[in-house]
């Protein structure tokens, strides 16, 4: 457009617009001669990245001015920060896919561990329909308390001695070790019925690494609903109650909802408490209440301990399938929160 | 349909701190009381405790009695949602229910309280209170539509149409046009003088023209000094006080030569 003695003081001195694009590539190009010469591939990727954050506020500071040069590189160093961030997730996705995809079949989706021996077929339905039972369990008895306690928390007690005492009680349960929950639960049915193990008490230590989690997430939903509305019905003459019901609750019902399936998917990967409150075992068991129940989280934790090559490949199948479980669960909540969320008509 | 109100000696509380005092006043019915005043002095305070929602705030607490229709609302038996029921209220800012739509927020009132009507009973309700809120036409085609989707000035005449859906004796309104354009602003004060025919009105403005222009008595509040309570100065008719007041301090107010 214009040449470099006509520039006007605003169009002096800019990199091209595909100036990011031109270093990304050349830093690339730098990694991949690092690797070609006989490095690793961890030392390619360090190197790109380097080149990066470097030579494209260098190319900046000659051309452009200083404050260009240091927004250069800081975007640099978030982009990297980043690309940091997301490589356990990638790669621990990449590994469970990459060996527990191969023992997914029919079979293993659908036998249970029952006298299987050697390198017999088994399966993992057992502990499928163990980690459903039980979850089920915790999530019926979690989330009316939590959602109720922080109902009670925002309407109903703020500011008050009671509801001081709760929060730091809620606090003090997000932080007990989920062990301790399993032998809290383990100890109390022990006391009743003797030592036993089966599935509620294990949904029971579930429930109390799961409530906290659904009081905080609740209590920060009716935060954010305001408090015009509330007044809006109040002056109506609706009820308090009937306020809470109708208009409190389904103004935050998709934030509630999210909240409560990030809570199962926090728990439904516990493996200690299990271990302890409902026990293990090969057999399928759906009844709660009667015998060791199996969970995947164990059925992971046992197949593992028998360091056999079959053991190893059931664990990562195991871990694959209990992935799966928490993204779909994690889907369902954008899905219902999507459905939920207030419309705005624009 | 409307009703007058009565005020005596009342003083109004936040927990220890004595925020008004002394207000007495009678609003008459069938027209439009307004209140005005500088900030802090009482004024919203004052027309909160008269539907009873300034309890609503922990630690507020009124002494002192309101008679409407020979009852004092203040009287232990007396339920507060009750007195809302008779008496309406809009907002500063409007506050359209965001899950509903045009047509459930009109509805609100009536079916928060369950109350069980025939499709068309509520059509006639939502089209009767939409009219009388001067919003039919402009909504008439979308009222399946979330009540967010419309402009701010519609908005609150939304939350008018919802507040006299439940058939009030009385309309508070506190600043009902402090968020809105001229244009807006106009429209719901030609709402104001069609509504009086009908209810009792009592708003508070900052502006002290629309307070000229649509009300037919003023109360003019004022504090002795900052951290005392607020005090009502002089209740008289609009005419009167916008000509002629009794008090300095009002003229004062009233020409801009205050403080």
């Amino acid at each position: 457009m214009s040449t470099l003695d006509t520039l006007s003081p605003m169009e002096a001195g800019r990199l091209p617009r595909n100036a990011p694009l031109f270093v990304g590539v050349a830093a690339l190009a730098a990694g991949a001669l690092v690797v070609v010469l006989g490095g690793s591939l961890v030392l390619g990727a360090v190197t790109a990245a380097l080149v990066f954050i470097i030579a494209l506020p260098l190319w900046s500071a000659v051309v452009e001015n200083r404050r260009a040069a240091v927004d250069r590189l800081v975007t640099g160093l978030v982009w990297t920060a980043f690309a940091v961030a997301l490589v356990p997730l990638i790669w621990l996705v990449w590994m469970v896919l990459d060996r527990g995809l191969a023992t997914i079949n029919p079979e293993f989706l659908t036998y249970s561990m029952r006298s299987v021996i050697g390198d017999e077929q088994g399966g993992l339905y057992h502990a499928l329909m163990g980690t459903i039972v039980i979850t089920l369990i915790a999530t019926a008895i979690s989330v009316p308390v939590g959602i109720f306690a922080a109902i009670y928390l925002i309407e109903y007690g703020k500011g008050t001695k009671m509801s001081r005492a709760i929060t730091f009680l809620v606090d003090v349960m997000t932080g007990i070790p989920s062990i301790v929950a399993g032998l809290f639960a383990f100890a109390m049915f022990a006391l009743i019925l003797g030592p036993t193990r089966f599935g509620l008490a294990g949904g029971i230590a579930l429930t109390l690494l799961m409530i906290p989690t659904v009081v905080r997430s609740t209590e920060e939903m009716l935060k954010l609903v305001p408090d015009d509305l509330r007044e809006a019905s109040y002056a109506l003459g609706v009820p308090k109650w009937r306020t809470i019901a109708k208009v409190v609750l389904p103004t935050s019902v998709a934030g509630i909802v999210t909240g409560v399936v990030l809570a199962i998917s926090r728990v439904i990967g516990e493996t200690a408490p299990l271990l302890v409150a409902a026990g293990f075992t090969n057999n399928l068991n759906t009844n709660p209440v009667d015998g060791s129940m199996m969970t995947l989280p164990v059925f992971i934790f046992t197949q593992f301990g028998q360091a056999t090559e079959k053991g190893y490949s059931y664990a990562w199948g195991g871990a694959l399938v209990l992935i799966v479980i928490v993204m779909l669960l994690n889907l369902t909540a954008r899905i219902v929160g999507k459905i939920f969320a207030p419309k705005t008509g624009r | 349909m409307a009703t007058s109100i009565d005020v005596s000696d009342v003083h109004i509380y936040y927990g220890d701190f004595k925020a008004v005092e002394g207000v007495n006043m009678t609003v008459k019915a069938r027209s439009v009381t307004a209140f005005i005043g500088p900030s802090g002095c009482g004024k919203s305070t004052f027309l909160r405790t008269l539907n009873r929602m300034h309890e609503v705030i922990p630690g507020a607490r009124v002494e002192g009695k309101i008679m409407l229709q020979g009852t004092d609302m203040y009287a232990p038996e007396v339920d507060p949602v009750a007195v809302r029921r008779q008496v309406g209220m809009v907002f500063q800012r409007p506050n359209p229910f965001p899950t509903m739509s045009i047509y459930d927020n009109v509805l609100a009132g009536n079916r928060l309280n369950s109350k069980r009507m025939s499709k068309s009973e509520a059509d006639d309700i939502v089209e009767k209170s939409l009219r009388g809120a001067n919003l039919w036409n402009e909504v008439k085609d979308r009222l399946n539509r979330p009540g967010m989707g419309l402009s701010g000035g519609q908005q609150q005449r939304l939350c008018i149409a919802r507040a006299i859906a439940v058939e009030p004796q009385v309309l508070l309104m506190d600043e009902p046009c402090s968020a809105l354009d001229p244009i807006s602003t106009a429209a719901i004060e030609d709402l104001i003088h069609e509504l009086k025919t009908t209810y009792t009105i009592v708003i508070v403005t900052h502006n002290m023209q629309q307070a000229a222009r649509v009300s037919d008595e003023t109360g003019f509040f004022n504090l002795k000094a900052a951290g005392q309570p607020g005090h009502l100065v002089e209740f008289n008719s609009t005419k009167k006080m916008f000509t002629n007041p009794d008090n300095e301090a009002t003229e004062a107010y009233i020409s801009g030569r205050f403080g």
